[in-house]
């Protein structure tokens, strides 16, 4: 969006008169549909959950103190810090870390590469890591646990080359969420750090190898510095999915490997559910999203020149 | 020139990722054409689990899920694109105006919000002001979604065409809505379609948030295939994906080169 504070200049204004009847629907649809039912479940985080799903208008703390605090089977021991839901939580953002820090490895040589390749055949690069994206994320997901369950093609394979005795057992693995996670946000990580280095001005390089630095330390010492705000975005894009992320770990994990996007998940379904608790844990998600961007807001901040 | 920009091992990892990413989806393509009803062994090439998710035991609810996928995504993508366009045409060329930046954040928030809290918080509105969950909940919630797959293309071809077009058509007493019928709009068009393709795709694609609106007995595509999943993976579930991942993928090719067309044209 680089052209978008210079946009009065060569665009016109040929529009400001209806402006406000132009914006109007796009306000309307997003404010009341998405803005509104936000903040409308931040207020349920705070009712008295029904025990066929739903809530009672009682104001209450209840579902904050179930998520925090234990107080014994019976509720009559003294009030310690309840780990069950923290530990759910604390995996999830090491997952989705995980997956940042490995789609970040992968991502960044495949975006230099893309980015270093003649201009011509450039967009057909860019194409072909994006169609995955676009293909829907169930049907990549199931496709990936039929590759690498215990009787599948990979295992099968590895078999047949001689090179495992037995399958390896993948599926309902941390190792198979993290595969997932990796495979549906890898796009988001290459992207923008495509864009960054395709920005990138090369003579820096060649300053430096003249002054005798080797490939490696340009790339930690120039490179890395100069493209820092497409690395950011693209860790942004991974992290922030992949702590909400429902399919990987539902599909390809198992009850070790139970993660954020579940839980909320499970509060809403049929009569197990409590409605007040799963609003408190998605607010609790969206307070770590909105940590995160601030973040990311101030990394960008501070790697622009000033 | 070679020198610094190769570094060893790059290319090799690019045609990892790209094994990576590609390798569930051909493997899964090819074992819908199995001809074997166990879903370990290859028994020949053969139609018959495309056969079946037409004329099978399962056409009846799989043919009802893809309709209701179909129209929601035909309907969202096409709700989507006009509230887009229309916001689109304020955000480009309307000048700069207050509370510019705060609508540029508020058409791209159900990009930043995690799906997951999206969906929580649609259900918990639509039971809040009592609207029964089925296809109403499934069409709006896919409409709100949309709206900034759809904007983001449009609003980058608009901003670069300039405003000199329509000045010309003004001056020549052509009235605003004839400007942007005759001149803007056949302009802008790349970006409109490019935008509605990928609105479409995204609705058609939706799992997370359909799932929590959709109400019992209510079915899309993909809630049907979880549905499915959920007891194995049957070859007339990998036929269906199939068929799927065939329609994103010329989706997004003719969307790709629609907008290269037209960069083309303009450039």
């Amino acid at each position: 969006m680089a052209g978008g504070a210079a946009s009065g200049g060569t665009q016109g204004r040929e529009y400001r008169a209806v402006a406000l009847p132009l914006l109007l629907p796009a306000w309307l649809v997003i404010g009341i549909f998405m803005v509104l039912p936000v903040l409308l479940m931040g207020v349920y985080s705070f009712l008295t959950k029904e025990f066929r799903g739903g809530v009672i208008w009682d104001f209450t703390l209840a579902a904050y103190d179930q998520f925090f605090v234990y107080r014994g089977l019976f509720g009559d021991e003294p009030p310690t810090l309840e780990w069950t839901y923290i530990t759910i939580f604390w995996r999830s953002i090491w997952q989705a870390g995980l997956a940042t820090a490995l789609c970040l490895a992968v991502g960044f040589p495949t975006a230099w590469f893309i980015a270093t390749r003649p201009v011509r055949t450039r967009t057909m690069w860019l194409f072909l890591i994006t169609v995955p994206y676009w293909v829907n994320l169930l049907i990549r997901t199931v496709s990936l646990k039929f590759l690498i369950r215990d009787n599948g093609p990979l295992n099968e394979g590895l078999m047949a080359l001689g090179l495992i005795d037995g399958p390896l057992p993948l599926v309902n693995t941390n190792l198979a969420v993290q595969l997932g996670l990796f495979y549906s946000y890898l796009p988001f990580m290459v992207l923008p750090i495509y864009a960054a280095v395709e920005r990138y001005d090369f003579a820096l390089s060649e300053a430096a190898a003249d002054l005798y630095a080797g490939r490696w330390t340009t790339l930690r010492e120039i490179v890395l510095p100069a493209v820092r705000p497409g690395i950011v975005a693209g860790a942004i894009l991974v992290f922030v999915p992949s702590l909400g992320a429902f399919l990987a770990p539902d599909l390809l994990g198992g009850a070790k490997t139970y993660m954020i996007g579940s839980l909320i998940d499970e509060q809403f379904r049929g009569s197990q559910g409590n409605w007040p608790f799963g609003a408190a844990a998605a607010m609790i998600l969206m307070t770590l999203v909105l940590i995160a961007l601030i973040l990311y807001a101030r990394a960008q901040g501070r790697g622009r020149p000033a | 020139m070679r020198g610094v920009r190769h570094y060893p091992g790059f290319g090799a990892v690019t045609a990892g990722c790209l094994v990576l990413l590609y390798a569930p989806l051909v493997v899964i393509a090819v074992y819908s054409f199995n001809g074997s009803a166990s879903i370990t062994q290859w028994g020949g090439f053969s139609w018959r689990w495309y056969v079946d998710v037409f004329t099978g035991p399962e056409s009846g609810r799989f043919g009802q899920a893809a309709w209701n996928s179909i129209t929601i995504a035909l309907l969202a993508a096409t709700a989507a694109t006009v509230i887009a366009l229309s916001a689109a045409l304020a955000m480009v060329r309307a000048g700069s105006f207050r509370g510019r930046s705060a609508t540029f954040a508020l058409v791209n928030l159900p990009l930043m919000v995690p799906e997951i809290i999206t969906a929580v918080a649609t259900l918990i509105f639509f039971t809040a002001i009592g609207l029964r969950t089925g296809y109403l909940t499934i069409l709006i919630a896919h409409i709100t979604f949309c709206i900034p797959f759809a904007y983001l293309p449009i609003a980058a071809r608009m901003q670069g065409i300039e405003g000199v077009y329509e000045q010309a058509a003004r001056d020549l007493y052509a009235t605003r809505w004839q400007a942007f019928r005759l001149i803007l709009l056949p302009l802008v068009m790349p970006g409109v379609v490019s935008g509605y393709l990928l609105a479409f795709i995204i609705s058609l694609d939706d799992f997370i948030i359909t799932n929590f609106v959709k109400g019992a007995g209510m079915e899309t595509l993909p809630t049907a295939i979880f549905g499915s999943v959920k007891q194995g993976i049957k070859p007339n579930i990998m036929a269906i994906s199939t068929m799927l991942l065939a329609v994103s993928a010329i989706f997004v090719t003719l969307s790709y080169f629609i907008n290269r067309v037209g960069q083309r044209a303009r450039g």
